[in-house]
């Protein structure tokens, strides 16, 4: 903070045109990567520009579930009701533009994030009478209330099948359509940046720092006269307009919306990427959404135990990491300048040789049970990163284990050095803190 | 009429049981610790799984002992080697560690016995008429676990309210420095609660497996139930829980017999409404088709008419 301040006094009276994009180079470097990622090499496929699209879409919806969680202190199990009524919503207008309604379909997300804000402010009435606990029961009560719903209205919803509707069939703007998945890329990118900018002025509204307020001590924000029921139905709104609307993005990148939007599955996905990420930082659930958008995308078409290494690492998370990804990086922070951090990162690479050496002998051990129990017509033999096992000898399964020992084994012992660099460099921090505040 | 009022009846209460035997080691687990554990029905998954396989090894009887002991085991490793890292991190994060345990177990029992259903058959020992009513026999297995179910109950009652160690769990609870203080073991008696409750789960998967499908995704169709249970009989209710239990099994059981919907009520009313429109669709919803909701209609019904749950002591 202190040193924000500082920076802020040295910038004082300098022309705005060098002052502006330097208060806003965060901003700004966001808004380049998302113009020109599509044309990077590797990404300018239609492949890479989809998984874009989908990481554009997971991030506003981590971030208008960290309305909620980070911001407010309200653990939702039902996040995705937002999001799929949100999806119904763009894809029932988006049917409408088809049958000859003048509207550009750029326009048609708007209509999830009203449709978000109206079910945000329903199901906030009911639910926001206390947070914990409580608040955790009655959102996953109500994810499962609309997901069974969505069954029992086939007209509405579709059924198993889901809604269609085309994305092509529309009034064209400037004479663009939305034909090719990079047109589709920036309509999504365009509103997830405007939807990233609000959500972030609106952690800077005095209703963002009293939603801060009710997380941290409800009693205390009930005492200065702001009811925390009221501070967390406007935190369910404004949460519910963003997923709202991340579900009209959905509507436009896939043109089918189905009952499995709004299920428990995408709820507890958005709960990981947040966590992931780190709940504490604005950035964290963008980053958790762009891990675990990516590593789905990847993974799940090598490996059928995708879920399981993805609760492994959720747990590892929580237990180890708790401010998330985010918070790992942030805590390099300080340590950065100093002489040890050099010493902080070789420590990282010799550490990470044995943890990696683990992960290969645990990996192989999931993946041979795995293609044991749940695709035994594949045969045993297979092959595990390049290297060929049968899981039905008995010596890759010992191999396996030994693997898996002996990395963590050794893991433990260089730890030990990722420990020292750390004090060492925590020390150097220390004192240059102490020399420049003397 | 009377026929299906006692056969729904009936089968509502064994619902009803099964449902209250689950609840109850959650109920304990946060009573006790105010650990919403949302591993728990995949705890129970497991005690299903493993006296299956146990079954099969040593017979049902030794099997109906062992899972659940395994499954308590289980539960006080989860505590020990888990829970009580991020304990001082707040009841969110436990939330959040049991509810990525609740992922893992489910693809750990995916990985150990596939992803169909297992052939979890009820054993010969029990698997007899015990009475038959209108013509319908009425299984032993379904009679056991009642007698398990109302066993459980009892148990609870008592021993939290009227032993030492009852006394102990609940001042651990309230005052843990002051019981540690006193000489006893805090951090023991939550991994002894949580064990308990774990057990408490297995043993109702060892009943329940029967009575469900023995499958990986039995947690998840079974679960969101449980906590309904838990906010509708009011939070840490043990009491509460049952007679919630009792309501949800009951209703439901109910709501799918009936086979008529609003629609038809109108129509007999003298009520027409026009096939097609969006109305329609409401109306015409038959009741056996809401069944699988009702748990989560009464739940927002609890939460406006009585935020506080059946017998909870405050407002949720």
């Amino acid at each position: 903070m202190s040193g924000r301040a500082i920076a802020g006094l040295g910038v004082r009276g300098r022309h705005w045109a060098f002052d502006w994009p330097m208060r806003h180079r965060g901003w700004l470097a966001t808004f380049a990567a998302l113009v020109l990622l599509p044309l990077v090499p590797g990404l300018n496929s239609d492949f890479g520009r989809s998984l874009l699209t989908q990481m554009a879409i997971a991030a506003v919806f981590a971030l208008s579930y960290n309305v909620l969680f980070g911001q407010t202190g309200l653990l939702s199990f039902g996040h995705a009701v937002y999001f799929g009524i949100g999806g119904y919503a763009a894809i029932h207008l988006m049917r409408a533009v088809n049958h000859g309604l003048a509207l550009p379909m750029p326009f048609v997300p708007l209509a999830g994030a009203i449709a978000g804000v109206a079910f945000g402010a329903l199901f906030g009435a009911l639910t926001t009478r206390r947070a914990g606990t409580i608040f955790a029961l009655i959102t996953l009560g109500i994810g499962e209330l609309a997901y069974a719903a969505a069954f029992m209205l086939p007209n509405l919803f579709g059924g198993e099948e889901g809604v269609t509707a085309s994305r092509t069939r529309a009034p064209e703007v400037l004479g663009i359509g939305l034909a090719s998945q990079i047109a589709v890329y920036y309509v999504v990118a365009a509103w997830a940046f405007v939807a990233a900018l609000s959500m972030r002025a609106f952690t800077a509204t005095p209703v963002g720092r009293m939603c801060n307020a009710v997380r941290d001590n409800p009693q205390r924000a009930a005492f200065v006269g702001y009811d925390p029921r009221i501070v967390r139905l406007v935190a369910c709104c404004v949460s519910g307009l963003f997923a709202g609307l991340a579900g009209g993005l959905h509507a436009i990148n896939y043109e089918i919306v189905a009952a499995d939007s709004l299920g428990a599955l995408r709820s507890g996905g958005v709960l990981l990427m947040t966590c992931i990420g780190g709940a504490g930082h604005f950035a964290g659930p963008v980053l958790g959404a762009m891990v675990l958008t990516w590593l789905e995308a990847s993974l799940s078409g090598y490996t059928s135990a995708w879920l399981l290494y993805l609760g492994l690492f959720f747990m590892v998370i929580v237990v180890f990491a708790p401010r998330g990804v985010a918070g790992l990086i942030a805590m390099h922070a300080p340590v950065v300048r100093t002489p040890a951090f050099a010493r902080v990162l070789l420590a990282y690479v010799v550490a990470a040789a044995p943890a990696g050496v683990t992960m290969g002998g645990l990996v192989a051990l999931i993946e041979m049970s795995y293609r044991v129990s749940t695709q035994p017509e594949l045969g045993t033999k297979m092959r595990i990163a390049g290297i060929a096992v049968d899981a039905a000898s008995s010596a890759s399964w010992v191999g396996a284990v030994f693997v898996a020992t002996a990395g963590f084994v050794a893991f433990r012992a260089t730890w030990r050095v990722v420990a020292a660099a750390w004090t060492l460099a925590e020390e150097q921090s220390r004192a240059v803190k102490g020399t420049s505040s003397s | 009429m009377t026929e299906i009022v006692a056969v729904s009846l009936l089968n509502g209460i064994v619902y009803g049981l099964l449902l209250f035997m689950l609840t109850s080691g959650l109920t304990l687990i946060f009573s006790m610790m105010g650990v919403l554990n949302f591993a728990h029905a995949s705890v129970f998954m497991l005690g299903a799984y493993l006296s299956f396989q146990l079954g099969r090894w040593i017979g049902f009887w030794p099997a109906l002992v062992t899972a659940p002991i395994l499954c308590g085991l289980i539960g006080a490793a989860i505590e020990r080697y888990g829970l009580r890292y991020v304990h001082r991190s707040g009841h969110v994060a436990e939330i959040l560690f049991t509810f990525g345990l609740a992922y893992v177990i489910e693809e750990l029992v995916t990985m150990a016995w596939g992803r169909n259903a297992v052939a979890n058959s009820v054993p010969p020992s029990i698997d007899f008429a015990l009475f038959s009513l209108f013509g319908s026999s009425f299984p032993a297995y379904k009679g056991l676990m009642m007698v398990i179910s109302v066993a459980m109950f009892a148990f609870l009652y008592v021993a939290l309210r009227s032993t030492r160690i009852g006394l102990v769990i609940q001042a651990a609870l309230t005052h843990p420095e002051m019981t540690s203080a006193l000489g006893h073991d805090v951090p023991g008696v939550f991994v002894l609660v949580f064990a308990l409750g774990s057990a408490l789960a297995g043993l109702a998967g060892v009943i329940g497996g029967f009575m469900l499908l023995t499958q990986p995704t039995l947690a998840q169709a079974i679960g969101p139930i449980v906590f309904v249970v838990v906010v509708v009989g009011g939070l840490g209710s043990l009491a509460g829980a049952f007679i919630a239990s009792m309501l949800i099994g009951v209703l439901q059981t109910f709501a799918v017999a009936i086979d008529y919907s609003l629609a038809d009520v109108l129509r007999a009313g003298g009520v027409a409404v026009a096939r097609g429109s969006l109305l329609y669709d409401f109306v015409s919803i038959k009741v056996s088709t809401v069944a699988p909701i009702v748990p989560y209609l009464l739940l927002v019904l609890t939460l406006v008419v009585r935020p506080r749950g059946l017998l909870g002591k405050r407002d949720v």
